[in-house]
């Protein structure tokens, strides 16, 4: 079975040493949420296992493939704080976009993906007229569709209403009973079954 | 090259939506080439002997002040964290966004230039010439142009510091395309020069888009 394999990884953030020697190893299958208080190391360990930031120390890797190299990062989707769309630019096109940096299905699905998370007739506006929260449907639409294994989840449900979190939540225990991996961070309560808690 | 196409069209668009962000270095080429002849002096012979200089002075600023934007909105909005992540390789997504930035700002300094120069009095064999170095050189200060962009990408108010960082840089490219636009006024040989903004062209399309790749994801971290 797939594994993502987390050994003796150390982060620093200016002279707070944030986590020391952190090991641990996460299955296809599992879902895994990252606890802590404000400034503990959740962002830094998720974009540190993206492959967005480097970690002092230590090794991550997926199934022999260590983070950074293509075979790891096609694997991989991560969502961090901010929207990643353009203003200038449709939710459809955006997520044409986004889709095409990531491992995706078929492009055809992706204004299916739009009407799933509820964002129908909203495919040709411009981003900048949509709300917080709308935009970060139209980023989830973009991870809905990608075939990556690892979703790797930043307070996906800020700005969210409780029936937009009630379709990432079972869409992120569809994906993991499907064999992938998610880690993910957020302060609400989460309703998610079977869930696993890594605290740092 | 999928992702080379996509990323090229997709920054085109984002710009042509926001014009204003495309047409200010081109309207700041055209006023300041067209202050010259006011401040200095109406008369052909003092002007066809500077205007390469002036235009191509004018030129480099113009581009200088549309690197600023390069990354700054990917950087914004996120979408840089995504390319970083992507198993794509960076230094492609990072050309294509250079590519766009050349036909957003080098090939509109190109087309605008016989124009510029006939109105500075620079002959035909000068107005030739121009057009052939700014060819030649205008996607060098481009791809240069983004080793600094991503290296102060996360820093505010910094247009300061990418000038210093840049041009001196550009300083060999300002020179040897003036000297070739001047020399060829005076009907003198030009291989020269033109091998050699050949030679830094092809040395900055080989560089730089891997050292802004590492310059950015240091920005990023």
């Amino acid at each position: 079975m797939s594994s993502l394999n987390i050994h003796n990884l150390s982060c620093q953030r200016g002279y707070n040493q944030l986590f020391d020697k952190l090991s641990f190893q996460a299955h296809a299958g599992d879902i895994l949420r990252i606890t802590g208080t404000n400034g503990s190391g959740k962002t830094s360990l998720l974009r540190i296992l993206a492959g967005v930031s480097t970690a002092e120390q230590g090794e991550v890797n997926w199934d022999q493939h260590p983070v950074k190299s293509d075979g790891y990062q096609q694997e991989v989707f991560y969502l961090g704080h901010q929207a990643a769309l353009s203003g200038e630019l449709s939710s459809l096109e955006n997520l044409e976009y986004l889709s095409a940096l990531n491992k995706t299905t078929e492009q055809h699905q992706l204004i299916q993906a739009l009407n799933d998370i509820g964002l129908k007739g909203y495919e040709d506006e411009y981003c900048a007229n949509l709300s917080a929260g709308q935009k970060r449907r139209v980023i989830l639409a973009g991870l809905f569709v990608s075939k990556a294994k690892i979703w790797l989840l930043d307070e996906p449900f800020t700005a969210l209403d409780p029936l937009g979190v009630e379709i990432v939540e079972s869409r992120i225990t569809q994906h993991c009973a499907n064999g992938g991996l998610c880690l993910f961070t957020t302060h609400q309560d989460s309703a998610l079954a079977n869930q696993k808690i890594l605290a740092l | 090259m999928n992702i080379y196409l996509k990323t090229l069209s997709r920054d085109l668009r984002v710009a042509l939506r926001n014009p204003s962000s495309v047409l200010n270095p081109l309207l700041f080429f055209i006023i300041s080439v067209s202050l010259f002849p006011l401040a200095i002096s109406p008369e052909a012979a003092t002007l066809s002997q500077i205007a390469s200089g002036i235009i191509w002075v004018a030129s480099m600023l113009a581009v200088l002040l549309s690197l600023n934007a390069l990354f700054h909105h990917d950087y914004e909005n996120g979408v840089l964290e995504q390319m970083v992540s992507s198993h794509h390789s960076l230094p492609l997504l990072i050309l294509a966004k250079i590519t766009a930035h050349w036909i957003l700002t080098g090939i509109p300094i190109i087309l605008l230039s016989p124009l510029l120069g006939v109105f500075l009095f620079l002959d035909e064999a000068g107005i030739k010439v121009l057009m052939i170095t700014l060819l030649l050189a205008t996607p060098s200060l481009s791809l240069i142009g983004s080793i600094g962009a991503s290296l102060i990408v996360g820093i505010k108010n910094s247009g300061m510091l990418l000038s210093l960082l840049i041009l001196p840089l550009y300083i060999p490219i300002l020179i040897f395309a003036s000297s070739a636009v001047s020399q060829a006024q005076f009907g003198l040989a030009i291989d020269g020069q033109l091998y050699f903004l050949a030679m830094f062209l092809i040395l900055s399309l080989m560089s730089a888009p891997f050292v802004s790749s590492i310059a950015l994801k240091i920005s990023l971290e």
